[in-house]
């Protein structure tokens, strides 16, 4: 049942005249579709949120908004009533009075606040000497104005998150002078905590209060949206689901426009009923950068997601686990209980612990050296002859993963770079997968591999599983989750927010769960759901 | 600056037509199957450069540089070079500098000179405490880069200059002389094969026993990973602190072995000499670079390395060029090594893409 809320409410600002319009926005790529005749009017003096999931199109808009895409041919735009040309010339976004904070928020942490706000002025090389007294002085006059404590002199990297965020979002606005326009905040806030988030969009809001101009806030935070924008704007695979006065709406109504289907009830297990008996390995306790308490166990032959928002804690648990980031907390694995402040990517592979990293290209493979050089390497040592390395076990080993893993080209002596995205993970899964593992950890599996090689992945996890072997997969694909996944764990501020099983494993019950993990009462949504 | 940060990329990234894996470069058999004629060329284009050197100077010079004196000459008296560029393969394999062989190499022939000569010690202990020494120099270069987190660049340029500093008070900044003679027959004054010293066979020695450390064993390949992919080595289980202090003690035991072949050959030591072998050191590793194996450093083009500068000296002093030819020789060789590598780098990047 749609609740009566859902009634388009967009046409109440009826007298202001949009500060930006656009009419008709397609982006294809290849046989792909990225937007598909989007609308959209920000009025001006209002915080407007852009909301969808990962895919929905919101980056793909950004990026047209900043020249890095060209928009498909029929595609209309006015600033202030001026139609703007498109594509918009690669930077001349500055010009039109248009600013981006993006979620990297683009400080160099070893320079003072006052020289990353003059960064700009400085790459540019405009202007004769700068006079840094001056500009210190008119940094602390800003951040007095907004009521902000910041040392203008300061190094930023010894400043918090929030501190950090709020320097880039008033470099943003100051770089544009008395001709401004347009903020785009592309997700700057997902590695706050909450009060920081009410801080950040307190300075926001007087910024587009005072300087005539209006943001426009890309977001997956339902929560963050509700709160803190005038109007809101959900996309989903491309398209324009609705624009809403956020006032009149409510974040279930919010959730089924971005989710795409009306939601039956999660059986929303209570996060801490997370141990189960027969698991083979367990985790308790575990604290890393953003995992602030997590516990969890795993069966044998059982794939166990871990899934979140942005800043969540599902990007580093697994690496924490693994030891190769600082963390905090036990592992029980078959009986034996190990401290995870003592353990190292070596100590781990010792036990049976195997982790498969996101990054292909910096963690998984060495681009610049071949396939059967990189699956070989945690095996290397084995392969020893009365003269240094037995070349012929070696290669024997790299032809039966390249033949059981399916890596094609069928060629061990390729370079592991000039392979797809597909087949390089094939080849790192095979890396890590061929030495019998007790435990797996996999961060997102299938990240840039193509559909003949995620499914083929995802029938590999599913036989290794029914060996025996407990996978724990870290990540921010819901579909993926639902279909390799037996329990899933949404986390939200680094704690398990719920967790997911049966036939609650759906894209959309992952995704609504994860969509509104950031708001106080987690069980809402889906008790008026119902 | 420019000189020494541009190797930094093409170690950490420079890319390669890595040889199939386990199989020594005797065996021949192409990385890549037969890329392209391109590849081809460029594996072999140092020889052929070499090639071409000798015979534009034997055609100049019929009388003085197409003998069989200069071509002993040239082959035989390269050994401490290429010694010492040998050893600086596994810092520079496992993406480290390590500035201070050749103050290692003084420091080595300088004990011996001073332990032997000086205070009577006889000369097996003697090479014994020189060999020690240069393990003591990598095993404080790889600790302080590793533990103490610093900068291999900037340890191993102060342990030089440190190390400089005690060869001068060792040898009372002056040449000593009187080293057993047995040292000298082994390196210079008996002649094998085709009247050559036997230096020049330690040197080959040398590099067939790097070249297959480097290519056919674990350590050897576990070191690419280092250099090439340090997080992937890390995650990979690699023991990535102790490869990185292991290839410093690495470079400084050949330095001290390159450090008694120069005490051998000169009958002593001399406290200065020994750093003008810094930077063909490191031309030569770079120049090998862009051979055999493009993009890696590799044992057989250092070899290659060493004996086409070393020829081109000699043919232009021959010609009749002043000796400080030689540094603008080397000099020029390592800036146009690196850049070749760089080219061969940004070609290789663009046929993967």
């Amino acid at each position: 049942m749609i609740p009566s809320t859902s009634t388009p409410s967009e046409r109440t600002p009826e007298a202001l005249a949009p500060l930006l319009k656009i009419e008709n926005l397609s982006k294809t790529f290849g046989g792909l579709t990225a937007l598909s005749h989007v609308d959209l009017d920000v009025l001006p003096g209002q915080i407007h949120g852009l909301l969808g999931e990962n895919g929905s199109g919101k980056s793909t808009l950004i990026k047209i908004l900043s020249g890095f895409y060209t928009p498909d041919a029929g595609a209309r735009a006015w600033l202030r009533g001026t139609p703007i040309t498109l594509p918009i010339a690669p930077g001349y976004f500055r010009t039109l009075g248009i600013s981006f904070v993006h979620q990297d928020l683009g400080l160099v942490p070893e320079l003072s606040v006052v020289e990353n706000l003059r960064i700009s002025s400085i790459v540019a090389g405009r202007g004769p000497l700068i006079n840094w007294k001056k500009e210190r002085a008119r940094a602390a006059e800003t951040f007095a104005r907004f009521g902000l404590t910041i040392d203008p002199g300061e190094t930023v990297d010894r400043l918090g998150d929030t501190d950090r965020a709020l320097i880039a979002i008033l470099r943003a606005v100051s770089e544009l002078g008395d001709h401004r326009s347009l903020l785009v905040l592309d997700e700057p806030t997902v590695f706050l905590p909450k009060e920081d988030t009410d801080l950040l969009f307190r300075v926001v809001k007087e910024l587009v209060a005072d300087g005539g101009m209006s943001a426009l806030l890309v977001s997956h935070d339902m929560t963050e949206v509700l709160e803190h924008t005038d109007r809101v704007t959900v996309l989903r695979a491309g398209e324009v689901q609705a624009h809403l006065t956020t006032a009149d709406t409510t974040d279930e109504h919010l959730v089924q426009l971005i989710v795409g289907r009306t939601l039956r009830p999660a059986k929303q297990g209570a996060p801490a009923a997370t141990h189960h008996a027969g698991a083979v390995a367990r985790v308790d306790d575990l604290a890393t950068g953003h995992v602030d308490k997590l516990s969890f166990d795993v069966a044998a032959g059982e794939i166990v997601g871990l899934t979140g928002l942005a800043g969540s804690g599902f990007e580093d648990a697994l690496a924490g686990i693994y030891g190769a980031h600082a963390a905090t907390g036990q592992l029980t694995l078959r009986g034996t209980r190990s401290n995870l402040a003592d353990a190292s990517p070596r100590t781990s592979l010792t036990a049976g612990i195997v982790y498969v990293p996101a990054d292909r290209k910096t963690q998984g493979g060495v681009g610049e050296l071949t396939v059967e050089q990189n699956v070989t390497l945690p095996v290397i040592g084995r392969f020893r002859s009365w003269f240094g390395l037995n070349a012929t076990g070696l290669s024997r080993r790299a032809d039966e993963i390249a033949e059981s893993y399916d890596i094609r080209p069928r060629n061990p002596e390729a370079l592991f770079s000039t392979l797809s995205g597909g087949n390089q993970q094939k080849a790192v899964l095979g890396k890590w997968l061929q030495d019998d593992p007790q435990l797996i950890l996999l961060q997102e599996p299938t990240q840039g591999v193509d559909i003949g090689a995620r499914s083929i992945i995802f029938d590999l996890l599913r036989s290794t599983a029914a060996g025996g072997v407990p996978i724990i997969c870290a990540s921010s694909d819901y579909d993926q989750l639902a279909a390799v996944c037996d329990r899933v764990i949404v986390l939200a501020h680094g704690r398990p927010h719920a967790e997911l099983t049966g036939d609650d494993l759906t894209h959309e019950l992952i995704a609504a769960s994860v969509i509104t993990s950031l708001t106080e009462t987690p069980a809402r949504p889906k008790e008026s759901v119902s | 600056m420019t000189v020494t940060t541009a190797p930094v990329s093409t170690t950490d990234a420079a890319p390669g037509t890595p040889p199939g894996p386990g199989t020594p470069a005797k065996r021949g058999r192409p990385a890549v199957p037969a890329r392209s004629f391109w590849l081809h060329t460029e594996r072999y284009a140092l020889l052929i450069a070499w090639l071409a050197v000798i015979v534009v100077f034997s055609l100049a010079l019929p009388n003085t540089f197409f003998t069989l004196g200069n071509l002993q000459n040239v082959l035989g008296s390269q050994a401490v070079l290429l010694i010492l560029a040998l050893g600086l393969l596994f810092p520079l394999t496992a993406g480290e500098f390590d500035l201070s062989v050749a103050s290692t190499l003084s420091m080595s022939s300088m004990t011996v000179a001073v332990l032997n000569a000086q205070f009577g010690v006889p000369l097996l202990p003697s090479l014994a405490a020189a060999l020690v020494v240069g393990l003591a120099v990598g095993l404080i270069n790889g600790v302080l880069v590793v533990v103490f987190k610093i900068d291999s660049f900037i340890v191993t340029l102060g342990s030089a200059t440190v190390m400089l500093g005690l060869v001068q008070w060792m040898s009372n900044s002056s040449s000593v002389t009187g080293v057993d003679s047995a040292l000298v027959q082994a390196t210079v004054g008996f002649r094998g094969l085709l009247g050559m010293p036997l230096q020049f066979f330690y040197g080959l020695i040398a590099a067939a026993i790097i070249l297959v450390i480097l290519t056919s064993t674990p350590i050897g390949r576990r070191l690419l990973f280092v250099g090439r992919g340090r997080q992937v080595a890390e995650l990979s289980g690699l023991n990535v602190n102790r490869l990185r202090i292991g290839a410093f003690v690495g470079s400084g035991l050949v330095a001290s072995i390159a450090g008694i072949v120069y005490a051998g050959s000169l009958g002593g030591a001399d406290p200065s000499s020994g750093q003008s072998f810094l930077l063909p050191a490191f031309a030569a590793c770079y120049l090998g670079a862009t051979a055999i194996v493009p993009g890696r450093f590799n044992a057989v083009g250092t070899f290659i390395a060493v004996f086409f500068l070393f020829t081109g000296v000699v043919g232009l002093q021959m010609l009749g060029a002043q000796s400080f030819v030689q540094q603008l020789f080397y000099g020029g060789a390592l800036i146009v090594a690196v850049a070749l590598s760089q080219a061969i780098r940004r070609q290789s990047a663009k046929a993967h893409a």
